[in-house]
């Protein structure tokens, strides 16, 4: 069963991916993956799970512009991110490569480390073994892109960027 | 209806007047790529987008300067991925040594007043010290300019600062974006574009300090108004101008007659504090250099407190010089000889040390005083490694003594 992985405000990237992991210094076979969360959190990236949703504090991905830190939490398919606010270039790219971001204030108060938990994007809930929460939509133009897959996917399939 | 800095540039783009939230699809003006993304930059062009040709070479520019030179095979064989794209596509590049690409696009007057300049770097901010709405993006974003030679934006809410007064002896323009971090905190601007006024009178290379550091607020943006030393330099689109009936979201005014030198401290931007605060903090190492703080004018402040003074016994200084111009104007008075007298170590110009990945890693338990704008944990290197932030004047005065000093106390 997929688990709630929690972190405090202002996450950096820095923190998700260490520059010094980026792909561009990685050898061969190396998968940025694997080093999600790498000295920050070291049980995230041992342990977590597709399925897995991370909870955090607010102005979650705030620092660099690397793509490559929500790209290794997608590649680690983790179900979703929930924080009261993302920094903006992190929610961008998050929203490009169709990772589901939810901005919810209430939620970091709510759940705990280590719970169990599923996420049904589709319908914005997050479901715990006791509660079932109803999670804020986010902007129509961002679900439209998560829905597509990702940014790439949206233009090529509508011929258009989203707001054109 | 009034209009800021970022409503000018945006609406001028799509041939109509904008407000903040709406979403506009632009053209930039320039697209810039470093080497530490570029290659995923060309793999998403090629492989997701499927286009063999980008759709203008001339929005694009390349810049070797994250890991340069080349530290291992891997980065050698990625940087020479992006040699070969430029060649092919007929797209500028500016190789290894020519520098940080923030100070390079502003020195070669790629991004001009009233542009709309998107790159791969969260600092892309910086190109608001020349007038330009400049905003950093991941990959794909860029990816998709590159070949479709468009982008989404929100329209940002805009934050207006407004300073009153002249920094005093010892005080810079660091010591300012570092207060804004302490006032605002780092989420203080999110989606936001800030403003600058009240700043006609500071010089480029301390606009740009300030610019680069606007995302560190958590801005979209950071726009001066281009006047001063912008205006004379740059040619300025007469439909961008400070509209005294532009609204803003929120209004910040800094005093600079109370300004002190400040510090950040270990592990946040916004944990900001007078130097006295923390005067007496024993340093490992001293890191002059980015596109926060690696220009002459920085080694030049540097070199006025190191003249005839080595540095702290068991001490390292870096100098990474932002640009080979920068550097020769070092070299074209005394300011590098002074610093290399002191022992200073001269580093490729280039992003050096900033992300810890060449040029100056950080080991186990080190401690790092730094020039540059970031100084999360593990940035620079182990993340055990403390990395406070500061300017020039207080880098200069902590590796002479060994302990973070108040240069004015020297």
């Amino acid at each position: 069963m997929p688990r709630i992985w929690k972190f405090g405000a202002d996450v950096d990237t820095d923190q998700i991916v260490p520059g010094r992991y980026a792909p561009y210094m990685l050898k061969e076979g190396q998968d940025v993956k694997e080093y999600a969360f790498i000295e920050a959190r070291p049980d995230f990236a041992r342990e977590a799970q597709p399925g897995d949703v991370i909870v955090a504090g607010a102005n979650f991905g705030c620092g660099s512009s690397r793509e490559y830190a929500p790209d290794a939490l997608r590649r680690r398919q983790i179900g979703a991110i929930i924080a009261p606010s993302f920094a903006r270039i992190f929610f961008r790219n998050a929203i490009n490569l169709g990772i589901p971001l939810f901005e919810s204030a209430e939620m970091p108060d709510l759940v705990g480390d280590g719970e169990a938990v599923e996420v049904d994007v589709v319908n914005g809930r997050l479901i715990t073994a006791t509660t079932t929460y109803q999670l804020p939509p986010l902007p129509d133009f961002a679900a439209d892109v998560i829905r597509a897959g990702g940014i790439v996917r949206y233009v090529r399939e509508n011929g258009r960027f989203p707001g054109e | 209806m009034g209009q800021t800095f970022a409503e000018q540039i945006l609406g001028q783009k799509v041939g109509r007047a904008v407000r903040p939230g709406e979403l506009v699809v632009v053209e930039p003006d320039v697209a810039m790529g470093h080497d530490s993304l570029s290659p995923s930059i060309i793999r998403i062009v090629q492989e997701q987008m499927g286009a063999a040709r980008v759709h203008d070479p001339a929005q694009i520019v390349l810049v070797l300067d994250h890991v340069a030179p080349a530290s291992t095979v891997g980065v050698a064989n990625n940087q020479n991925i992006v040699r070969r794209f430029a060649a092919e596509q007929g797209i500028r590049l500016f190789e290894v040594g020519r520098g940080i690409c923030h100070q390079v696009l502003v020195e070669e007057q790629v991004a001009r007043p009233g542009m709309v300049v998107v790159g791969s770097d969260s600092h892309s901010t910086s190109y608001g010290a020349v007038g330009a709405f400049g905003s950093g993006m991941g990959s794909t974003d860029i990816a998709l300019v590159w070949a479709t030679g468009k982008t989404w934006l929100r329209v940002p809410e805009t934050l207006r600062v407004m300073a009153h007064g002249r920094f005093r002896p010892g005080v810079t323009a660091k010591d300012f974006a570092l207060k804004l971090g302490r006032v605002l905190t780092i989420a203080g601007a999110t989606y936001m574009a800030v403003e600058y006024h009240g700043l006609d009178w500071l010089a480029l290379d301390g606009r740009q300090t300030i610019a680069s550091m606007a995302v560190e607020l958590g801005a979209k943006a950071g726009i001066f108004p281009p006047d001063g030393e912008v205006a004379a330099r740059f040619d300025v689109p007469d439909w961008l101008f400070v509209d005294p009936e532009a609204r803003y979201a929120r209004t910040v005014a800094i005093n600079l007659d109370e300004l002190e030198p400040q510090v950040a401290l270990p592990h946040a931007v916004d944990n900001v504090v007078d130097v006295s605060a923390v005067a007496g903090t024993k340093v490992d190492v001293v890191f002059l250099g980015t596109c926060t703080n690696g220009r002459y004018e920085d080694m030049r402040a540097a070199a006025d407190v190191l003249k005839g003074r080595p540095l702290a016994p068991g001490l390292r200084m870096l100098v990474t010089p932002a640009s080979r111009q920068e550097l020769q104007k070092a070299i074209a008075d005394d300011t590098l000889s002074t610093l290399l007298a002191s022992g200073v170590t001269l580093t490729t110009p280039g992003c050096g040390a900033c992300m810890g990945r060449h040029q100056g890693t950080l080991g186990e338990g080190e401690v790092c005083l730094s020039t540059g704008n970031r100084n999360f944990k593990g940035r620079m290197g182990d993340p055990t490694s403390q990395i406070y932030l500061a300017s020039p004047a207080v880098a200069a005065a902590t590796a002479v003594t060994g302990v973070i000093t108040d240069p004015r106390e020297l």
